[in-house]
């Protein structure tokens, strides 16, 4: 079995998969990927299954030395990506797969753009699941390599399973290569407290540009930008990824993989799944602005998505 | 009561406005029924002090279809009035009334440290949710003379076996986390271990009482668990 010897971390490098399911009701978050998107495609290049684990490496850094042949794919955040062995370094591309031969080095450099790569393997990390699922959940130490919730750390050795199919030589289409230098636009459903909004709050919401936090995390987007008036709730209940939390101080949260299970803030709508990757992709003061879509719109391309994927 | 869209993969079931005595078992066992009846339309339930949130899977079903196969569940849960009081756990969990805040507590109360633990370990309180982190039961409800609002400022780091108290409810931390509850004792026991099934004891709507230990004995059990 080939495996991939972690000689530098990087600053935040984790074992992901699809998620934690089916355990909310006990308060454990379902972490998974952040980037929805980068990390399918870097999965399909492979023809691997959907959800595969994969590594979520954010902000770049990290070496990685392979024993044992094996395939690879980088999506997601621009960054060098470099080849070494003994006959010297080359640069591969990103969003396409190549071969990473026994004794090679992979060196990922820092971001460009964008704020997470995914860097999967033919055949997927091999790790032991903590309640049916890989992820790395480093708040609740549950996942990643040891199980524990620890992230990435150098000496750490990845087993890589056995590949389905070696399918090797593709790339993922330009078009469907995000650019994520610009401001997001993100589209929103816009439900739960939204009528106890004042309605002049809901159009501010829409028409203010707002920052990404830097106290942003796995957790939750924490956005920057002229507060809105929230209205209260008193009673947690459960909630779902994308929420739009408006608590007190008018500074809205979106709650993003590693969110917790019950929140007890206003919610003002939810993020178009598809464009919580996008958004997990914009780095502290990225600037962000919102517009509504239809829950059946959302609902329609989400399925198309999942489709295209294969997600079973 | 009312069904809506709580995202593009989750529909909320709000049940009543405020909590009510009896809804958390009740929920318990009409979370219990949709699982049963849903099967894979359903990912995950999760139950809240007024309602259930239900993340269901988009490419087996849709609002529609799946409100329409909710709605009779749902008629005949709110037709069945009587309680069963079988299957009605009780859990007794050791605590040692030794926490930082005690004393502050009893201050702010207007109490002695000895009438708090009385009045904390006197009664009785439920399960009316389990969420902000793996295995963390909200229980209520507490008695109000011990009702305080949160911490100004929350701690970042509260000890693992942490038993707290924040306005009518109390809780015991299963990990160690940040929390802005007050801190009035320690719980031995662990509460949360994913290599158990189940990982948690707790279930909404279970009966919980606690039983005041010395710190002797608290060594004991936490060395012996």
């Amino acid at each position: 079995m080939s495996l991939l010897e972690v000689l530098r971390p990087g600053p935040l490098s984790l074992l992901q998969d699809a998620g934690r399911q089916g355990w909310q009701h006990l308060g454990v978050s379902p972490s998974g990927v952040m980037d929805l998107q980068a990390a399918a495609w870097a999965n399909h290049l492979l023809g691997n299954p959907w959800g595969t684990p994969l590594l979520e490496v954010c902000l770049g850094g990290l070496v990685l030395r392979a024993l044992g042949d094996c395939q690879v794919a980088v999506c997601g955040a621009e960054l060098e990506i470099e080849r070494e062995s003994v006959q010297g370094r080359e640069r591969m591309p990103g969003w396409s797969c190549f071969t990473l031969g026994d004794g090679q080095i992979l060196r990922l450099g820092g971001v460009r753009s964008g704020v997470r790569a995914y860097l999967a393997v033919a055949g997927g990390f091999h790790a032991a699941p903590v309640l049916g699922s890989v992820a790395c959940q480093v708040r609740e130490g549950l996942g990643g390599v040891a199980g524990d919730g620890q992230p990435l750390r150098a000496g750490d050795r990845l087993p890589i399973g056995q590949a389905a199919s070696v399918r090797c030589a593709a790339s993922v289409p330009w078009f469907y290569q995000p650019d994520y230098r610009g401001p997001a636009l993100l589209r929103v459903i816009v439900g739960g407290d939204a009528v106890a909004f004042a309605a002049a709050e809901l159009q501010a919401f829409f028409s203010r540009v707002w920052q990404v936090a830097a106290a942003s995390d796995r957790m939750g987007m924490r956005l920057d930008g002229e507060p809105l008036q929230a209205p209260r709730r008193d009673w947690s209940q459960g909630i779902a990824e994308g929420a739009i939390q408006v608590p007190p101080d008018g500074q809205p949260i979106i709650l993003m993989a590693d969110r917790q299970t019950m929140g007890g803030y206003a919610v003002l709508g939810w993020l178009h799944p598809l464009d919580r990757a996008r958004l997990a992709q914009c780095p502290a003061h990225h600037p962000l602005r919102f517009t509504p879509v239809s829950l059946g719109d959302a609902q329609a391309e989400l399925r198309e998505f999942y489709r295209f994927f294969g997600r079973p | 009561m009312r069904l809506e869209p709580a995202g593009a993969e989750a529909l909320l079931l709000v049940l009543a406005e405020q909590p009510q005595a009896d809804l958390p078992l009740r929920l318990a066992q009409l979370a219990q029924r949709l699982r049963t009846e849903l099967g894979s339309l359903v990912t995950d339930l999760v139950p809240g002090w007024t309602g259930l949130l239900i993340h269901y899977d988009l490419l087996r079903c849709d609002p529609q279809s799946l409100a329409a196969r909710i709605t009779p569940l749902l008629e005949q849960w709110l037709s069945e009035q009587s309680l069963p009081s079988a299957g009605e756990r009780l859990h007794e969990l050791p605590v040692c009334y030794d926490g930082e805040d005690l004393e502050a507590v009893a201050q702010a109360c207007g109490l002695t440290v000895a009438q708090v633990v009385e009045l904390h370990a006197g009664c009785e309180y439920r399960v009316g949710a389990i969420g902000f982190a793996p295995g963390f039961a909200y229980l209520g409800e507490l008695d109000a003379r011990l009702a305080l609002p949160r911490r100004a400022t929350p701690r970042v780091r509260v000890p693992v076996g942490s038993l707290a108290i924040a306005e009518r409810q109390t809780a015991i931390y299963p990990q160690a986390s940040p929390g802005g509850w007050h801190l009035i004792g320690r719980c031995p026991l662990r509460l949360f271990d994913p290599s158990r099934q189940p990982p948690s004891p707790f279930q909404q709507g279970d009966r919980v009482r606690f039983v005041a230990i010395d710190a002797q004995a608290f060594g004991r059990l936490a060395g012996g668990a």
